[in-house]
């Protein structure tokens, strides 16, 4: 009896353990007693944020910052729901993310008490695993599972869900290493993992004559030195590269090798290699609708190889010939030491044939924009945000829609993990709290959040938190007034009629700042861009930088809905064909 | 290929009934999570079943019948492999690599008119009549899903019925070493 603790004090013990520094939350009633025990210890510091949606934000913005698995505490009922969006963009793009939520007592459940709804059921599907803790001597073991579970093979979100009487109830603690998970709950690859594989597709690399590599977010997940292993290969190849918006940063963008992004918004040459090429190695990408464009049209003449640790992405939605079930880093790793072995060589006369028509491509200049008058341009901001802060260790995150293209098409990242975006599931609002977040885990490096003036007010109460914890997260704002992509597809395939896309009523973002105590700027024109941007960088506060842009810029190149990757619109004057338009129309 | 906003290029292979048996780790809501994954995907249940095989272990086994080409089923396995508490899952659909069985109970409504043609089918189809203490006519027959239906569709012919299925169970029968 005397070595039992309550069940808020195994939460804190399981979080110390595990390494938890930090843990982004909002009390309520169902989780007073882990506020109570949260109280009285120094270990594990926590930021109050303003919403609950927030609290997730901020914490995949720690994780994918830190690599950490990031912490989130919050109450029954309200509190758990409005964290669903959250679970649901971390289970999209695989951040590791462990949820505490209270619950109301057991005797109440069932009940319609106060506060109380179905979280395990309500967050099923939006978690990797979910636990309603019902025994305060399963609550350790739950937890030391939960933070396994959530980091290993694919991460993801697990929630653990524990009803307030668990919280006071006295139970035994159970040490990290006295856990012993079955192996059937997680994915353990084994060291001989898929041998022969890894083989016939190194040798299909060593024949290709037009090889890409097509890099994903599972680079990233996999740890900085998968990104090295990734540059490494690819520089023994000496083949083109292109990332998706979830793998940026893989490959520097400076890279001789590297043709940028590639999908909807992707560089022209890269999407042009994607279709031509004869051998196309995924590595860690997931073939996303977004990258892949029309199917029956995608890369039509190329053998494909496929590495991904999660084994449902393989032949999901294209089919492959060498599939490859690991992890990055390790069977990278294998192919590396295989091309050595094997003394593989690629043909050089045909890489220079296939490295010459990607450089006529690149003369496309598919970026290019109209850059006249004293109007700011959008992409001219990001360029001259990318110009001014590339020399110091600086966190891009963004919100969704036009800013979040022009951010990837513009700003140039040489490093994985500096880039924060919400990819899978598109979510406005996140940029902000997960620009807290990195910042909580790396308090001395340069964040900035470019935002969209829509986007930003989702999540707007997170100043608070900003001031209050004293984090100097730079908004950069790309006012156009308008939602912006919602404005630029009903441009292109709703006639003009801008319905509900235009934003009356914006608050003065620079009084809104002062407001919260922190510094409003502004940039009305090209001349005041430069300085707006350095008195924004040198100001040790959280900033709100509202850049006046373009109103009717947009974002270009396209594969519009319905078109191949050869398909590309390089502009507004150039039409998609009337038929795979009205195609296109009825997707997302 | 499976789903995508887009249209799929090739349908290549052809619609199929399956039958999957998934082990899992009997906790509470392992059963949601399966069915969930079928609704959520858009992926169908002809029937499910599911009890608790072994006691010491607190496994239990989910037989599942779904129909889908072979590229949306295999999609399903692996989605089915990605929740935790599942050990395997296993795809029955090859001929004579497993047998089948499942149970009807019968409600006949009967006469003086067609109790004898009744009484002549079940005895064919080796449907048993169970005892109850309204003796009513509640006849039990158990196999293959297609004899069931044969008899229903039969006895459907002669007479009024109601009907409780419990949908296919099935298990490999390819021989197995003891020590696995």
């Amino acid at each position: 009896m005397n070595n039992e603790i309550t069940g808020a004090e195994i939460v804190l013990k399981s979080l110390a353990e595990q390494g938890v520094e930090v843990v982004f939350g909002y009390p309520g009633g169902a989780v007073l007693p882990i506020y109570d025990t949260l109280f009285k210890q120094n270990s594990i510091k926590h930021v109050l944020v303003r919403q609950e949606g927030g609290a997730i934000h901020a914490a995949e913005g720690y994780a994918r910052s830190t690599g950490k698995t990031g912490v989130v505490l919050v109450t029954s009922g309200p509190g758990a729901t409005n964290v669903v969006t959250g679970l649901t963009d971390a289970m999209m793009d695989s951040v590791p993310i462990v949820c505490i939520t209270g619950q109301v007592p057991q005797h109440l459940i069932g009940s319609d008490a106060f506060q109380e709804c179905d979280t395990t059921g309500i967050t099923r599907p939006c978690t990797k695993h979910n636990y309603l803790v019902k025994d305060v001597n399963k609550l350790s073991s739950v937890f030391h599972e939960a933070f396994t579970i959530a980091q290993n093979g694919r991460p993801g979100p697990v929630l653990i869900d524990i009803p307030k009487d668990v919280q006071f109830a006295s139970g035994t603690y159970e040490e990290k290493n006295k856990i012993i998970i079955p192996s059937h709950r997680l994915f353990e690859p084994s060291p001989d993992f898929e041998k022969n594989k890894i083989e016939e597709a190194v040798e299909l690399i060593s024949k290709a004559k037009k090889p890409i590599f097509y890099i994903g977010g599972g680079c990233i997940n996999s740890g900085p030195k998968a990104s090295k292993l990734v540059r490494e290969f690819i520089n023994m190849v000496g083949s083109p590269v292109t990332m998706t918006l979830m793998g940026l940063g893989v490959v520097g963008s400076s890279d001789k090798n590297s043709l940028g992004m590639l999908g909807m918004h992707g560089m022209y040459e890269a999407n042009m290699a994607m279709h031509e090429c004869d051998v196309m190695i995924n590595i860690g990408a997931r073939f996303d609708d977004r990258v892949t464009g029309r199917l029956d049209a995608f890369s039509p003449n190329s053998k494909k190889i496929h590495i991904d640790i999660d084994e449902s992405n393989i032949n999901k939605t294209i089919n492959v010939d060498v599939p490859i079930i690991g992890d990055v880093k390790q069977v990278v790793e294998k192919m590396i030491s295989v091309w050595k072995d094997k003394k593989y060589k690629i043909d050089t006369d045909s890489l220079k044939l296939w490295w010459d028509k990607i450089n006529k491509w690149k003369e496309v200049d598919c970026l290019n924009y109209n850059n006249e008058g004293k109007q700011i341009k959008p992409q001219y901001a990001v360029q001259r945000l990318y110009e001014l802060t590339k020399n110091t260790k600086t966190f891009i995150t963004t919100e969704v829609g036009q800013h979040q293209m022009w951010a990837a098409q513009f700003y140039k990242f040489e490093e994985p993990n500096r880039w924060l975006t919400s990819g899978g599931l598109g979510t406005m609002g996140y940029g902000f709290p997960a620009a807290i977040g990195a910042q909580v885990g790396h308090p001395d490096a340069l964040v900035v959040d470019i935002a969209g003036d829509a986007s930003i007010l989702m999540n707007i109460q997170e100043m608070s938190t900003a001031v209050q914890y004293r984090l100097p997260v730079k908004i950069f704002i790309l006012n156009n007034e308008y939602m912006g992509m919602v404005r630029q597809w009903q441009e292109l395939l709703h006639g003009g009629r801008y319905s509900e896309s235009y934003t009356d009523s914006l608050p003065d973002f620079v009084k809104l700042a002062e407001s919260y105590k922190a510094v409003g700027l502004r940039a009305k024109t090209t001349d005041e861009l430069d300085d707006v941007i350095t008195q924004m960088i040198e100001t040790k506060n959280t900033v709100i930088a509202d850049i006046w842009v373009t109103k009717e810029e947009n974002c270009f190149p396209m594969i519009q809905s319905g078109s191949a990757h050869n398909e590309m619109m390089l502009s507004k004057d150039q039409k998609q064909d009337k038929k795979s338009a009205e195609k296109g129309k009825i997707l997302v | 290929m499976n789903k995508s906003v887009y249209d799929s290029p090739d349908q290549v292979s052809e619609i199929k009934r399956h039958i999957l048996t998934v082990l899992v780790d009997n906790e509470p809501g392992v059963l949601a999570r399966v069915i969930g994954m079928f609704s959520g995907r858009g992926y169908n249940i002809d029937s499910l079943n599911v009890a608790e095989v072994s006691n010491d272990e607190n496994i239990s086994r989910i037989t599942i019948v779904t129909h889908g080409t072979s590229e949306v089923v295999n999609q399903i396995e692996k989605q089915l492999l990605r929740i935790v508490p599942v050990h395997s899952v296993t795809n029955l659909d090859q001929e004579g690599s497993s047998v089948e069985a499942e149970v009807a109970l019968v409600y006949i409504y009967i006469s003086d008119s067609n109790k004898k043609k009744v009484y002549q089918l079940c005895d064919l189809y080796r449907a048993r009549k169970i005892e109850n203490e309204n003796n009513t006519t509640i006849f039990e027959i158990a196999g293959a899903s297609e004899r069931v239906n044969r008899f229903i569709k039969e006895i459907n012919e002669i007479t009024k019925v109601e009907i409780v299925r419990s949908g296919p169970v099935a298990i490999s029968s390819i021989q197995k070493n003891e020590e696995e």
